[in-house]
């Protein structure tokens, strides 16, 4: 499942959509979250908002699913990311993916996650008691990315 | 045509979309971007090159790529999301 919403989600429905997705063939599932930190950019952020782009980031994310299920056996994917306002310690993205094994779980969720972060049409504003600021892509994030291209 | 903006992009154009109507002398990417640049020095600042990315149709894309009329783009700073 691929969503994009304000709410907040729950990892416990996730985890069972995941479980239950192939009976007798997931021996592996991995999930990951990512949360608002007070510190990003600049430290003292209380909160962050988050922006995208209705229709072209549900595309980006199935074609990134797709890629990952064409490179390991993978039985399927939960991807749900939040935007709006968030505040420190709010849950932002998760990702998680069920297979027979443990290693194509791990790849599976890192390469997801590696691609959402560099192709999804997402941007990021902290908000700090001094003002906004628009977070900078890392140059890190791209380096992660091309690694997966390289393997 | 259909060009949207996102993020500091659409802040500092203080505009999340515009039409461009009479779209017949673009063949690329670019010719609509020179195009946008050429509104004022807001728009020139604002979008340079090597600062923004796009997308055609919502699909990224450079800005050699072919665009036709009733074409959606999308100019926007680099994603950091997740």
């Amino acid at each position: 499942m691929i969503r994009i919403q304000s709410e907040d989600f729950d990892v416990a429905e996730s985890y069972a959509r995941l479980r239950q997705a192939a009976p007798g063939k997931t021996g592996a599932i991995a999930v990951f979250t990512g949360l608002v930190r007070d510190f990003g950019d600049l430290s003292g952020v209380e909160a962050i908002e988050l922006e995208h782009y209705p229709g072209m980031t549900e595309k980006t994310l199935q074609g990134i699913w797709q890629n990952a299920a064409q490179r390991w056996q993978l039985h399927t994917c939960e991807i749900i990311h939040r935007v709006g306002r968030l505040h420190c310690d709010d849950q932002i993205v998760l990702v998680g993916v069920a297979a027979e094994h443990r290693a194509e779980a791990f790849a599976g969720c890192s390469y997801i996650m590696d691609f959402l972060k560099t192709e999804a049409p997402f941007w990021k504003k902290e908000i700090h008691r001094e003002g906004e600021v628009w977070v900078e892509a890392k140059h890190s994030d791209e380096q992660r990315k091309q690694n997966w291209q390289s393997k | 045509m259909n060009i949207l903006f996102f993020a500091s992009l659409r802040e500092r154009l203080q505009t999340g979309e515009i039409e461009l109507q009479d779209c017949r002398a673009f063949t690329r990417a670019r010719d609509v971007l020179e195009h946008l640049q050429a509104r004022g020095p807001d728009w020139q600042e604002a979008l340079q090159t090597g600062r923004i990315r796009l997308a055609i149709n919502q699909e990224l894309a450079n800005l050699d790529d072919p665009v036709k009329q009733g074409d959606e783009l999308a100019f926007f700073p680099p994603v950091t999301g997740g």
